[in-house]
């Protein structure tokens, strides 16, 4: 049976729900950006796929920039939760609640 | 039929790995899963012939990112249980409706767009790193350099989070105050 774009796409959707479920059921913080990198990853997928079966390269650049801001994002989330982490002691997202009006 | 065969295998553990991800309570699990599932993911690159970006996902990711994620769990106590939300019923049923939304969207997407045309298409007789860096250095240089300057600033920010005094500046006080600082920084270390 040969692969198509569909096959591509359905994988994607399928890792994409799975971040989704993690995101929503996660409290620790650490583990919730876990969740967020399997979401950016899930469309990186699909990006590569069109690019590949649509012969266009433009796919494969927007996956390119996806990954670089993973990485800051990356960098920047995990220098605050360690500021937070001195400060309180945990990464609980229930504790997080001193913006609450 | 080797195609099929590699992507129903790469899907498959993909899967696996990001449901363990998901779902279990020892963060090093999940850790290490997370960077399998990463891996497996840069399979799919090579089978759609997009070698630079697999390689590109195999060094940032499992090359950098886990890196990062093992070196801040190393502040974070890891090793007790992770607590989990209790089972909210609205958020079950919205979950629930978002996937089946999202699935009927991704569905659609392709016969809605089947006259689309190659924007920039692949060049003839090149590798895929060259027509990579072909269409980045000429299409998306701005970009590309908007994401360099982000990537600097992210790891300014990261750096003045996570190190330690970078709320006090060395060329702003005097010569005294800095030494006091210095000696202070001996006295705990010896």
């Amino acid at each position: 049976m040969e692969i198509g774009l569909n096959h591509y796409l359905v994988l994607s959707t399928i890792l994409f729900a799975i971040g989704l479920v993690g995101i929503m059921r996660r409290k620790n913080l650490l583990l919730l950006f876990f969740a967020t990198e399997i979401l950016l990853n899930a469309v990186n997928i699909a990006f590569a796929a069109i690019s590949h079966y649509y012969g266009d390269l433009t796919g494969q650049m927007f996956a390119f920039f996806v990954i670089a801001i993973a990485a800051s994002e990356l960098a920047v989330g995990l220098g605050l939760l360690i500021v937070w982490y001195k400060r309180h002691g945990n990464i609980d997202l229930d504790t997080m609640t001193s913006m609450r009006g | 039929m080797f195609e099929a065969v590699a992507f129903y295998l790469f899907a498959f553990l993909t899967i696996a790995m990001f449901y363990i991800t998901v779902t279990t309570s020892q963060a090093l699990y999940a850790l290490t899963a997370l960077a399998a599932g990463m891996i497996f993911i840069s399979a799919f690159f090579f089978i759609l012939g997009a070698d630079f970006l697999g390689a590109v996902q195999i060094i940032v990711y499992t090359g950098a990112v886990m890196a990062l994620y093992a070196f801040g769990m190393m502040f974070f106590d890891t090793t007790r249980e992770v607590k989990e939300k209790q089972g909210n019923k609205f958020i079950v049923v919205g979950l629930a409706t978002l996937a089946a939304v999202m699935v009927v969207a991704i569905f659609v997407a392709p016969i809605v767009s089947t006259n689309m045309t190659a924007f920039y298409p692949m060049v003839e007789g090149a590798g895929n790193t060259q027509e990579v860096g072909l269409v980045l250095f000429t299409k998306y240089l701005i970009p590309f350099e908007v994401a360099a300057v982000m990537l600097l600033v992210a790891m300014v920010a990261g750096i003045v989070l996570a190190g330690k005094k970078m709320d006090l500046s060395l060329t702003l006080m005097s010569a005294e105050q800095a030494k006091d600082i210095d000696d202070k920084d001996k006295k705990v270390l010896s």
